[in-house]
Parts: C-alpha cells; sequence; structure tokens
C-alpha cells in the first residue's frame, strides 16, 4: 500500500509497465485492472491521444493513448497495446501502454524529484523518480495523464 | 448508529411536512374559516415540536413551540387571522428549514438563535386578541367539524401507509443502471439469437426480451413522480411575490399528477420556479393597469402540464401584458446583441426568441426578486441540456405562455442505428422526422447545389443537406447505387445527414461520455450494442451547428413559413402506398405510428389471425387487400412484409400494404366520396388520382385486443359533428383505434338528436359546423343542465387556427387542427378522463 505524503515520494507498492523505454509506475490502489487487446471503437474529431472506447463490462471506458500523451512517436511493436485501467475523479480511463510489468515494493529513501531539463510534455506528467538498483522508475500523475483539458495537453490536440 | 437513523426519519418526515405546510397556509389564507386545516398545521408544528423535545433539538423546540402557542390560539378562535399572521408562521416554517438543513449537514442545529422571530411570535401571542365578526361563525363551526375531520384524515393517512413502502432514492437508481444493464444484455442475446437457428433459444430469448421490457417499464414506473411535488412550493413563491409587488395573482394549476423520471423533475425545478417569478414580476401587470385594460384585477398564471407524443409539455401561461416586440427588438439592439440589419430580417417567433439569449432582460428595474442572475438564457440552456425545448408565445395585451417540451426519462431512449465511414452511430428518434432513399438516377436529380451547398427538393421545399462523413472527417464510402439520407430536426429546423447506411431502431442506454470527450458537441453520449461494442450518439444539434446547416436554413425556413401562411389552402401530410389493384391509396400521416418491415418468418398465429411480436407485444396484422374484398393476398415468399402500424391507447394494429410509396403534403383539391366499404373517397394528390383509406371500416372486424388489452376508454362514446362525411371518417378512424363508440353527426340538429339518444363523453365538434358554427353547438349544449358538463373539443382548419384563443375563451375545452391525429387523441383522453375521474387520486398511490 502507497501512502501519499503530498510530495510525490510514495512509500509502497507500484504497478509498473513500459512505454517504449520508458519505465513507469502507478500507485497499485489506482490500478482497477489490466486488460489485452479489446475491441475499440473510434471517436471522430475527438483530441488525438483518445484512441476510443472500450466497453468494460457494460461500462465505457476512455482509451487514451499514453504515448501520445508523453509526447512520444507512433508505436513501432507489432504487440498490440496493453489497457491499463486506472481509476480517477471522473471514472475508469483506459492507458494504452506497450507493456505491463510486475508490483513492485519501493521505499522513500530511493525518491527523488524529476530531474529539471525533462521534455516538458513529460515533466506535467510525472511525479518523481525511484532509483530502483537496475533502472529507474517514474511516477505517473494519472489525474494530469487522463485531463486533456489543461493548456500543458496541447501537443496532445 | 440507532440515533442517526431516527435523525434521518425526523428529517425526512418533517421535510415532508414542511412542503405541505407551506401549501396549506396559503390555502389556509384564502379560507381564514377553515377549521380542518388550522388543525392539520397545529398538529404538523405540534409533531415537530414533540420529535424535537425528544431529539433536544432545542432552538428548533423553542421556535415550534412559540409558533404552536400562536397557532392554538388561532385554532381555539380567540384570535384572527390576518396575513401578517400569515407570513409570521410562513417565516417559522423556513426557519424550521434552516434549522433542519443544519442538522442534515453536521448533527447539530448550528448557530443561529433566530431570536427576533421567537420574541415576534411571543409578541403576536401576548398582543390583545382582535376578534373579528367573522370568528363566532368559525367558532360555530368547530365543534361541529373538525372531531370528524381529524378522525377521516388519520384513516386515510394510515390506509395510504400501509399501502405504500419509504425507498431509498439510491436504490432505485441503481436499480434503473441495472435494468440499463439487463437491456443491453437482452439485446445481445437477441443479436445472437436471430444468428442462429435453434428453437429452444429463440423461445427463451423471445421470453427474456418480454420480461425485460415489462421489468424497465415497472422499474421506470417507480422513478415517475408527480410534477405536483415540485409545484408544490409555487403556491408559495407566488404569495411572497404578490405580497412584494403589490399584485393580485391567481395561481391555477392542471395536470399536477402528470409523471416525469425523477431526474428530470429534479432538473426542471429551479427553471419552473424562475418562470414562475418572471411570470409574476414582469408578465402580470399591477392591478390598476388591469383594471385600466379592461381586464379582472386580479392576474391569473395557469400551470400546465400534459402529454403528448411521449413527451410531456409544461405550460405556464399568464393572462398579462405580454411581450412587446417592439421593446425587445430595441433591447437587442441597445445591448447589441444584434445587428439593425439581422434584426430587420426576423421573423415574429425569432425576434420573441430573443428573449432566451445570453444576456437579455427586458425588465425595467431589476427587482431583488426575479432577475437574481439567472436569465431566461439559462433556463432554456438547463431545459435544452436534458433534451427538452423551450417556447414561447405571446400575444400583446393578452397574455406570454411559455412551453417546456421535456422528455419523459433520459435513461433509456429509441433511437435509429446508422453506419457511416464504418462505424455504427445511433440517432435519437426523437430527432428524426423520416428517412429518406435516393436510388440511381433520383440521385443526382434530387441533390442539388446552390451556390456550392447541397440542398435536396424535399415535398416542394429546399431542405439544406450534411454529409456526416465529411462532417466526423471520416473516409468516403465506396460509390454506391442507393443513397440514403435521414431528416433530423433540432430546434425548429430541418436538415437531411446522408449517411453511408441504415440498419435499424433499438431501444438504448444513454452513458455518458468521459471528461476526455465532454467538449465534443456532436456527441450526446455513447451506448452498448447488441455485439458488446461501443457506438457513439449524435447530438443532432451539434451535428447541425457543426456542418454550418442550421444557420444557413434560418432564412429557408423562414421564407417556408411564410409561403405556408400566405397559402390559405388546407395542407396535409399524406402517407400513399399501394395494395391489390388500389395502385394509389392515402392515409393522413398523422394517424400513421410508424412504418415497419417484418420478414414473413416473424408471422405468427394467434386464435387463427396473423400476428407478430413488436416491441414487446402482439400486433394483430390485417392484410390490406384482403381487407377491401380485393382477393387473397399472393404469397411471395422471401420478400418482407410492408406494414403501417397504427397506435392508438394502449392497441396496437399493423395493416399489411404492398408498397409504401411516398410521402405527400398536398392540399386536397376534389374529394369523391366513395360507396365502396373500405374507402372514404378519392381525390387527387400530386396530379394523380389517389384513394382515401376509411382506417375504421378496415379495421371495424377487428376483434379487441382482449380484456385486459382494453384502455380504459372502452364504452366511452364520442360524437364527431362535421358536415364533411369524408373529414369525419378521417377524424373517427383515430378515435377507433384507440377504441372508443364513435357516434356522428353531418349537423347542428343531427348533433342535437344524437346527444337526446345517447350518452356521449365527449364532443368533437368542427368550427365550420353548419348551419351556425360549433358555437350554436355549445350554446345549445351549455343551455341544458345535463350536457353542460360534457366537454366540447374545437376542431379547426389549419389556416383558422389562428382563432383558437377566441374559440378557448367562448367555452371550449380546447380547440386544434382537423388532421393532427395525435393531439386529438390526446386531447379527448385527457377530457374523457377529467369527467369520469370520481375522486382525486390519494398522494403516493400509483396505478
Amino acid at each position: 500500500m502507497a501512502i501519499e505524503n503530498g510530495r510525490g515520494d510514495v512509500a509502497g507498492q507500484y504497478s509498473t509497465f513500459y512505454v517504449g523505454e520508458l519505465f513507469f509506475g502507478v500507485d497499485v490502489l489506482r490500478v482497477q485492472e489490466v486488460l489485452r487487446v479489446q475491441p475499440m471503437t473510434r471517436v471522430p474529431q475527438a483530441p488525438k491521444v483518445v484512441e476510443g472506447l472500450i466497453n468494460l463490462r457494460g461500462q465505457i471506458v476512455t482509451a487514451v493513448d499514453l504515448r501520445g500523451r508523453l509526447g512520444l512517436g507512433p508505436r513501432m511493436s507489432e504487440e498490440p497495446p496493453m489497457n491499463l485501467v486506472v481509476r480517477t475523479d471522473d471514472g475508469a480511463v483506459s492507458l494504452l501502454v506497450d507493456e505491463i510489468g510486475d508490483v513492485l515494493d519501493v521505499d522513500g529513501s530511493m525518491y527523488e524529484r524529476p530531474p529539471a531539463n525533462l521534455d516538458p510534455a513529460a515533466r506535467q506528467l510525472i511525479l518523481g523518480v525511484y532509483k530502483l538498483k537496475d533502472r529507474l522508475m517514474m511516477v505517473l500523475d494519472t489525474e494530469r495523464a487522463v485531463d486533456l483539458n489543461q493548456a500543458h495537453a496541447r501537443s496532445a490536440v | 448508529m440507532q440515533d442517526e437513523e431516527i435523525v434521518r426519519e425526523f428529517l425526512v418526515e418533517s421535510h415532508e411536512n414542511l412542503s405541505r405546510l407551506d401549501q396549506e397556509l396559503v390555502e389556509l389564507e384564502k379560507h381564514p374559516q377553515d377549521a380542518g386545516l388550522l388543525a392539520s398545521i397545529f398538529r404538523t408544528i405540534h409533531t415537530i415540536k414533540g420529535t424535537c423535545g425528544f431529539l433536544a433539538f432545542t432552538t428548533l423546540e423553542k421556535i415550534t413551540h412559540q409558533a404552536e402557542n400562536l397557532l392554538s390560539q388561532l385554532r381555539d378562535g380567540k384570535r384572527a387571522l390576518t396575513p401578517q399572521l400569515v407570513s409570521l408562521v410562513l417565516e417559522t416554517v423556513d426557519a424550521t428549514r434552516r434549522v433542519l438543513g443544519e442538522i442534515e449537514k453536521d448533527g447539530t442545529e448550528g448557530t443561529e438563535q433566530f431570536g427576533s422571530l421567537i420574541e415576534r411570535l411571543q409578541a403576536a401571542t401576548r398582543a390583545p386578541a382582535t376578534v373579528n365578526l367573522a370568528t363566532p361563525a368559525a367558532l360555530a363551526t368547530v365543534p361541529a367539524t373538525p372531531p370528524l375531520a381529524g378522525e377521516d384524515e388519520a384513516g386515510k393517512v394510515s390506509a395510504v401507509a400501509e399501502a405504500n413502502v419509504r425507498v431509498d432514492v439510491g436504490l432505485l437508481d441503481k436499480l434503473m443502471d441495472l435494468v440499463g444493464e439487463l437491456v443491453l444484455t437482452r439485446n445481445q442475446i437477441l443479436q445472437f439469437n436471430s444468428e442462429r437457428e435453434d428453437a429452444a433459444l429463440n423461445a427463451t430469448a423471445q421470453r427474456l426480451n418480454l420480461i425485460t421490457s415489462e421489468l424497465q417499464e415497472g422499474v421506470m414506473k417507480t422513478r415517475m413522480q408527480p410534477i405536483g411535488g415540485v409545484w408544490n412550493k409555487l403556491p408559495r413563491v407566488v404569495r411572497d411575490m404578490g405580497l412584494l409587488l403589490g399584485k393580485q395573482i391567481r395561481l391555477e394549476m392542471e395536470g399536477a399528477e402528470t409523471e416525469l423520471d425523477r431526474t428530470i423533475i429534479e432538473a426542471i425545478k429551479d427553471p419552473l420556479v424562475h418562470l414562475v417569478r418572471n411570470a409574476c414580476d414582469h408578465g402580470l401587470e399591477p392591478s390598476e393597469v388591469r383594471t385600466k385594460a379592461g381586464k379582472a384585477a386580479q392576474g391569473r398564471l395557469l400551470l400546465r402540464a400534459y402529454h403528448e407524443g411521449g413527451q410531456v409539455n409544461i405550460e405556464i401561461a399568464d393572462d398579462g401584458g405580454g411581450i412587446d416586440l417592439a421593446r425587445v427588438k430595441q433591447k437587442a439592439l441597445e445591448k447589441a446583441l444584434l445587428r439593425p440589419e439581422q434584426l430587420e430580417k426576423l421573423s415574429e417567433r425569432e425576434a420573441l426568441n430573443l428573449i432566451f439569449m445570453p444576456g437579455f432582460s427586458t425588465a425595467a428595474k431589476v427587482t431583488n426578486l426575479s432577475g437574481r442572475g439567472v436569465g431566461m438564457d439559462v433556463v432554456k440552456s438547463n431545459i435544452e441540456r436534458i433534451g427538452g425545448v423551450a417556447d414561447v408565445y405571446s400575444q400583446l395585451g393578452v397574455g406570454t405562455t411559455v412551453r417546456l417540451k421535456i422528455p419523459l426519462t433520459l435513461a433509456i431512449i429509441p433511437g435509429l442505428v446508422i453506419s457511416s465511414g464504418g462505424e455504427r452511430f445511433v440517432i435519437p428518434q426523437v430527432n428524426l422526422l423520416e428517412l429518406i432513399r435516393l436510388e440511381g438516377d433520383a440521385r443526382e436529380k434530387q441533390i442539388e447545389r446552390v451556390h456550392g451547398t447541397p440542398v435536396y427538393r424535399r415535398r416542394g421545399s429546399l431542405l439544406p443537406i450534411a454529409y456526416l462523413n465529411q462532417v466526423l472527417g471520416l473516409s468516403d464510402p465506396p460509390q454506391s447505387e442507393a443513397m440514403s439520407m435521414v431528416v433530423l430536426q433540432a430546434e425548429d429546423r430541418q436538415f437531411g445527414l446522408v449517411v453511408d447506411g441504415i440498419s435499424d431502431t433499438q431501444e438504448i442506454v444513454v452513458k455518458p461520455l468521459g471528461k476526455q470527450l465532454k467538449g465534443l458537441s456532436i456527441y450526446a453520449g455513447a451506448t452498448i450494442m447488441g455485439d458488446g461494442r461501443v457506438a457513439l450518439i449524435l447530438d443532432v444539434l451539434g451535428i447541425g451547428q457543426r456542418s454550418g446547416v442550421l444557420a444557413e436554413s434560418r432564412e429557408q425556413a423562414r421564407a417556408a413559413t411564410e409561403q405556408k401562411s400566405a397559402s390559405a389552402a388546407e395542407l396535409e401530410r399524406l402517407l400513399l402506398f399501394r395494395a391489390g389493384s388500389f395502385e394509389r391509396m392515402a392515409i393522413p400521416l398523422s394517424l400513421v405510428a410508424r412504418l415497419e418491415e417484418f420478414p414473413a418468418s416473424m408471422i405468427e398465429y394467434a386464435s387463427g389471425e396473423p400476428v407478430v411480436q413488436y416491441r414487446g407485444r402482439i400486433l394483430p396484422l390485417v392484410r390490406l387487400q384482403e381487407a377491401l374484398g380485393d382477393g387473397e393476398a399472393p404469397a411471395k415468399p422471401g420478400e418482407p412484409l410492408q406494414v403501417i402500424v397504427f397506435s392508438g391507447g394502449d392497441r396496437n394494429v399493423g395493416l399489411v400494404v404492398d408498397q409504401i410509396l411516398d410521402v405527400a403534403e398536398e392540399a386536397v383539391t376534389v374529394r369523391r366520396p366513395s360507396r365502396r366499404a373500405g374507402l372514404l373517397g378519392s381525390a387527387v394528390v400530386d396530379e394523380q388520382v389517389t384513394d382515401f383509406l376509411d382506417l375504421s371500416d378496415v379495421l371495424r372486424g377487428l376483434a379487441p385486443e382482449g380484456a385486459e388489452g382494453t384502455t380504459g376508454q372502452a364504452g366511452k362514446r364520442i360524437l364527431v359533428a362535421e358536415e364533411s362525411s369524408f373529414d369525419r371518417g378521417l377524424i373517427r378512424g383515430g378515435l377507433d383505434m384507440a377504441g372508443y363508440q364513435v357516434v356522428e353527426a353531418g349537423n347542428l340538429d343531427e348533433a342535437l338528436q344524437r346527444l337526446e339518444h345517447q350518452e356521449v363523453d365527449v364532443v368533437v365538434a368542427a368550427l365550420s359546423l353548419p348551419p351556425l358554427g360549433s358555437g350554436a353547438l355549445l350554446a345549445a349544449m351549455r343551455q341544458r343542465p345535463e350536457w353542460a358538463r360534457i366537454p366540447i373539443l374545437a376542431l379547426a382548419d389549419s389556416a383558422r387556427l389562428a382563432e383558437a384563443p377566441s374559440v378557448n375563451k367562448a367555452g371550449f375545452e380546447h380547440c386544434q387542427t382537423k388532421f393532427d391525429g395525435a393531439a386529438m387523441l390526446e386531447s379527448v383522453s385527457r377530457l374523457a378522463k377529467a369527467i369520469t375521474t370520481p375522486e382525486p387520486v390519494l398522494a403516493g398511490e400509483r396505478k
């Protein structure tokens, strides 16, 4: 269980996933479920990062392409993306990611604020970084990742 | 825990009591002698005081205790009721409400002490009693009536309590959600079923279908609340406004029992209060002005609610000064809402609707009652948000009516499934007018361009066209022979939307879109289809605005209405079709509920008669060719049946024809009556001779839908008084369908004769009834006491509908156009009910 203290350095369990080369973590309590490829309904005229709508047991869930949200290029991999369904203030939203990793335990001592020279599009969405033994895990701000209305969402539209 | 429960119960009960109190107090002011009313008010306050003492809410106890003292003096006749005292008690009610609100928030009474109110209540109680002359009379009646009335009421209350269960609203919402899921699952099973040939699955699926529909209807009903619940607080609003503005206002309410889904009730609450305030403040004139204008000093405010075509209409009508168009236009100029040249082009209706624009207020002075930052534009947008329409009608010096058209429910709606660019979309049925299929040559010819803008010639007028693929930025479909177009209506304007394909209609469950997509005005939501995939629901208004067709059509719509009013000839919309050797037949479109295609395999037999299962019910089929005695219809295996569905009240009938030809809007000129059974006569439509079907004659042989299927209209007898037997036949068609008994009369004498010999429940009379018009019939009927109470519905030719207001004034219950079948049925059923409802239905009791 992760305990937030307002600064983002959260000790506890994180669901991890990959977007391209980047390694991310989300508080495990924010993750509702992980789904393989789902039939997707396109939404014409919607912001580009909205990949479509999926039917999650009778609930209609918007799928947001995290790649586009981070300002990365189009997906190259042959593998279809995975749906990481997260709980947000506005209900469930699916984040499309490339690959799902393990659930990891972290503690506050490994935490550091994001580097100042991070790409602006990504910087808005990253709360902080955990220095794991073999790599770095970025903590994704899910509320911001699904909020396309803010000014900083420019790159998304 | 238990305590919390008790407090919650107390809050619920007290809120109910308080809203009743508001009404009773206003009532009491009108009838100060009503001892029963006073006793009831006293009891309510007493109950609240008692519970407060028990729960240790001391402030509230103090307030209610003082109010109780005052009321007990009033009840015992020791003190006469004055408006000041009523105001004081109303103030107590408000204070109580505030404290209850505090308790609801955090369980305490809050910090307000209400010292001044308590003092004033005390002072009023101590003041020397000013017993006026009326009191002895009240005293005299007191011993005789109150115990009886009290017992009576107590008995009623407990009976109601036994038949009702209090259910948490959250639970009802949950149930509705679940039913929504069930409807979706049902749709999926039905689709699955249609793909395979399994008799057992088929039977189960059909059963599931029926049960789901019934369950849906049932749960929907539990969420229905009479609109009277919202209206309850309006007498108080009107009273306060009247006192403050120094105006005399009489509030009348009709149709308080009309039911709406509770989410919708919630949504129209504030707009309604605002409209009523507005009518009191800006609509009705002060008494002196009214008297000078020759009106009664007391202004009249009428609230009316009624069902019409699957929607609820709510009217707020005042008999005040009306809206001064010149002033409205001038105001629009001053506030720079429109440019002068734009103003000039406005039609009268459009000018009236300026009052709905943001930033518009014609009130010379803003009072503290209306104009509290909520304008008519907020009213309009609130109503439109729930899929409703707000409209205003006004006549200078006569009054203003605001009409709200509101859907019955938001959760589950019928929709048309269409495809575009490889995706499926749903269009809400409410916005749908007709479907047009263009094939081959017609496609090239009928879509023309005006300076590059595509338009379609639809029955003589130009309809602007949008292509859904372009609006959505989807790829164009591969060129095909045929093209499908749906004609849509948004607000009061129409346009055609070209789509790739049209599938079918379905009940869909509307689900909101996530906030990522909220900014897209072209979608109203999404739903889940039979195959489990998501489909978007189009917002017709948004599509129209995005494609620009709505802006452009404004001018055309105006031109069209001008053209229409110029031609005095009576235009009717007719459905043209073919059956057997009758190559061209017609029936007024207003009688037709829907057009359907059924595969021959769907036909089943019930007691030897062909039927199909249709929307969860059994639809009897009549083969028109056979009904007209034109030989047996040849079996055409593999071809779907073309069926015209008629529906009236709870009855449905499907008429099987060979082919649907067209819909024509036509001034029917030549009329030759026919002696042949099943036909009314012939007329020239679109320059071709066309036979008119006599619907009542054709359906006469059909057995009613079974005892429980009867409509409650059975046995109601309607007298149709109209000179032309042709028109009588048309009017009769709709009434027969709904299960009424119809007697006909061709002139005044015949009508009076029929009335002599038969008991009639409602009279439907044409304005032009010979020899002297229907006014003569009205006069004759009102002179005979046994007829005086029979309601009369006046029917005008569309050209004469402008006379409707004066007709209503003459004493007719209602006036409307001759061939609007649905509206006529609605009115007749309302009038028929009005005279037979023996007692008011108890609150909370459901049929």
